[in-house]
């Protein structure tokens, strides 16, 4: 065999290689990526019941709820135009509160409760999820260090 | 004084970094060696003045002088020493300072100890590193002075975040960074290489050790940092996909990719175009992934807050060295002579497969991290979780594991596979007892950590093949540090399999004495007490586990209260508490007080988990470090050395 024959060898191999891994990629990033959604996006059907997603908001005043077995919250996100009630099972971030901003990865449940299997809450000013960068400035109502 | 000393150092520094540059490209343009003369104690001047300017900041830091402005944002005069000195590089300016350093640092080193090279590859490549230096040099001094005193001195500073004062973290970004910069080294050597046309033996064997140094560095840092979120976010993960942990991981994988390929170009003289746009890529990656996350294009909690107008000076700098160094690379890649050939089934076709895999995982994650730049471009938010990674890494990343069982018994050059087929029957045992065991006993489990246990299995008993029938105490370093590494990758594997097949997990609210069971354990919940620490007040819990066994063992989780300073709002951290088992790791979080109907706090959130093997995945990558490690000192022929000087201490004896 040449050594021209065998870089061609080589280099078929490669391209099909990238090629396999663009379609593994592309497949799984329709897949597995989440979409941010917003409560008025959500309520304006934007997203199907239990498809991975991200809900971002704010906590309503009033709204958290502890249930009777100690570990389970209740609260509503809202976006000022839609409210989305979230059922959290689990220790919630120390910096979760009402009327500040929080974003969660879970699904809908088909009786329209977000079911969230995390949640983030703003840490500090130095740290914050991308996504709620664009949210408006009133519903950052996060301490000033 | 100290800081403007310290400012004045960062000058003359640059000063010399621009000499170095300035004299090399002169040398190599028109042959006037009495410049290239200069290059030398320039490079280690350089090197040497700009660790002193870092040292003078971690002077500032450890006096409190609270007039320096980056003092007085990230420090506090009650912290803990540890954390003083650490608050130093803890912070946008003082990593920048921390960064140049180590870039210097590595430039004073080639200069010192490079003599296998040409003189005229030499020069270029430390010109190559003084051209590195003077970028970040700018950026410290025009728009990042550690050094800016602010007109009236505070009365204290505002400390740093709690979630880094951990003597764990202290240490971890200097780990790293020597891991990202020490691939300056291989850079330079590659662009210094293509500007001279030497590519071959000689200059692959200068490049290794660097490339096995800060992939020692970088496997150390990845590995700490896995541990730290580990037990310090209180989330009981070890690997999130966070931007900040690809951005670690991604240079990991080219400098994976590098050290071997840099081997096949050492020992065959192949590979050669291909092993210098390793290099390029490496170093870019690291780059890529410091600034991408300090220029706030992703943010992540490890990110600093950085003004847009840096990120763009970042950028900009970035886009000039990466563009620069694969322009020379598009420009002398035809006139790089080809390297030998080789047959497919050999050493090095194994290892370009091996290459392949690991450039194809690099690419994939760079993808998932960077993809919801570009979507949020086009108008759409989306987020890139673990299920993209684990779906396109994964199956990849076994199949890498089973390359990596054949290579080490191929020849080089050419293989008929005898020794290969007879050597994997072992190997495919030890798989299928895994496998079969469990099929029977293992209950349901996953594929992938089906597959990945079995797999760990194999690459367990076949990574010591190569031992087999050898002598083993002329086995040559290099060929043990190969050993060990690949065994490290099975440990490592089953440990990630193991725990993400058989974890087993306890939310619940408690009641103090009441118990609570997970997996085999028996976990009394005791009670709650406040503590108070240095600078935080906290409530710890009390829990004793026990097991089938009898034995009993104290957790106390703890949840931690940090006063908010200078009027900011106090801040909570977890800190999980933690009974290692050889089985395994069992986890405890303290959550917050549940109220009952009183109003008092009569129960408590408890997280429990079992996490079955969770510690081989350290102690894998610890054993990838002592592996990597022992094939430097082997490289490096330390030993040879030593062994040469105590013969002739010897033969002095009797004469």
């Amino acid at each position: 065999m040449k050594a021209k024959h065998q870089r061609l060898i080589l280099a078929a191999v490669a391209l099909c290689g990238v090629g396999g891994a663009g379609v593994l990629a592309a497949s799984a990033l329709r897949d597995e990526a989440a979409y941010f959604r917003t409560p008025a996006e959500v309520q304006a059907g934007k997203t199907e019941v239990g498809e991975a997603m991200r809900l971002g908001g704010m906590v309503a005043a009033g709204s958290i709820r502890h249930q009777p077995d100690g570990v389970t919250i209740r609260f509503v996100a809202t976006d000022g135009k839609a409210s989305i009630p979230v059922e959290y099972k689990g220790i919630v971030p120390d910096l979760f509160a009402e009327n500040s901003g929080m974003v969660a990865d879970g699904r809908m449940r088909a009786d329209g409760i977000f079911v969230a299997d995390r949640i983030l809450a703003k840490h500090d000013e130095r740290y914050m999820p991308p996504q709620m960068g664009d949210m408006p400035k009133a519903m950052k109502a996060a301490p000033k260090a | 004084m100290i800081a403007e000393l310290g400012l004045a150092l960062l000058w003359m520094a640059a000063a010399l970094a621009c000499l170095s540059l300035v004299a090399g490209s002169l040398y190599l343009r028109n042959g006037k060696s009495d410049l290239a003369a200069l290059v030398r104690p320039a490079s280690v001047a350089q090197g040497v003045l700009t660790a002193a300017a870092f040292a003078m900041l971690i002077a500032l830091f450890v006096r409190s002088d609270m007039s320096v402005e980056l003092v007085a944002r990230n420090s506090h005069s009650l912290k803990p020493m540890l954390f003083k000195v650490a608050g130093a590089w803890g912070n946008h300016e003082g990593s920048m300072l921390l960064w140049l350093t180590i870039l210097g640092l590595s430039g004073a080193l080639v200069a010192i100890f490079e003599k296998r090279l040409r003189e005229d590859t030499l020069v270029a490549t430390l010109a190559a590193q003084a051209a590195l230096s003077l970028g970040f040099f700018a950026f410290l001094l025009f728009s990042s002075n550690p050094f800016k005193r602010l007109p009236i001195a505070p009365p204290d500073g505002q400390g740093l975040n709690p979630l880094l004062q951990d003597p764990g973290l202290a240490f971890h970004p200097p780990t790293l960074y020597v891991g990202y910069v020490g691939l300056s080294v291989a850079f330079s050597f590659a662009v210094g290489a293509l500007i001279t046309r030497e590519i071959g033996p000689a200059f692959a064997r200068a490049m290794r050790p660097w490339v096995l140094g800060s992939w020692i560095f970088l496997t150390l840092g990845i590995t700490a940092g896995s541990y730290w979120a580990y037990y310090e976010l209180g989330w009981g993960g070890w690997w999130f996909w966070d931007p900040v942990e690809n951005v670690s991981l991604i240079p990991w994988l080219a400098g994976a990719a590098l050290l071997h390929s840099v081997s096949v170009t050492a020992t065959r003289n192949a590979l050669r175009a291909w092993t210098v746009m390793l290099a390029v890529v490496a170093f870019s990656m690291s780059m890529v992934g410091t600034f991408i996350v300090r220029s706030g294009l992703l943010t992540s909690v490890h990110s600093f807050a950085v003004d847009p107008e840096r990120g763009t000076f970042l950028l900009a700098l970035m886009a000039i060295y990466i563009g620069g160094a694969l322009t020379l690379f598009a420009l002398r890649a035809s006139s790089v002579a080809e390297g030998k050939k080789f047959a497919l089934l050999s050493r090095e076709g194994s290892l370009v497969i091996n290459n392949l895999l690991l450039t194809t995982i690099l690419a994939l994650v760079l993808l998932g991290t960077l993809y919801p730049i570009v979507a949020e471009a086009m108008g759409e938010k989306i987020s890139v979780g673990p299920p993209y990674y684990n779906k396109v890494a994964g199956p990849l990343a076994l199949i890498l594991c089973l390359v990596m069982v054949a290579g080490p018994l191929l020849a080089w050059r050419k293989d008929d596979g005898r020794k290969l087929w007879s050597r994997l029957p072992a190997a495919i045992l030890a798989g299928s007892a895994v496998l079969f065991g469990l099929i029977l006993f293992g209950g349901k489990v996953g594929v992938l950590p089906l597959l990945g246990m079995t797999v760990a299995g194999i690459v367990a008993v076949a990574s010591l093949a190569p031992l087999w029938g050898r002598n083993l105490r002329r086995t040559p370093l290099p060929t043990w540090g190969m050993v060990i590494a690949h065994f490290g990758v099975a440990v490592a594997l089953a440990g990630m399999a193991a725990e993400s097949a058989f974890i087993k997990e306890r939310l619940v609210a408690a009641a103090p004495g009441e118990t609570v069971t997970v997996d085999d354990f028996t976990v009394k919940f005791v009670g709650v007490r406040p503590i108070a620490g240095p600078n935080y007040t906290a409530v710890e819990g009390t829990l004793i586990a026990t097991t089938p066994s009898g034995h009993s063992f104290t957790l106390r989780p703890e949840a931690r209260t940090f006063p908010g300073l200078m009027g900011g709002a106090p801040t909570e951290t977890n800190e999980a508490a933690l009974l290692t088992r050889p089985g395994g790791q069992l986890y405890a979080v303290l959550g917050q007080p549940v109220t009952g109907a009183d109003g008092r706090a009569a129960r408590y959130q408890l997280r429990l988990w079992w996490k079955p093997l969770v510690w081989w995945i350290w102690l894998g990558g610890a054993l990838i470090a002592i592996g990597a490690a022992l094939s430097l000192l082997g490289r490096a022929q330390l030993l040879t050395l030593w062994r040469s000087h105590r013969a002739r201490k010897a033969e002095g004896r009797y004469a």
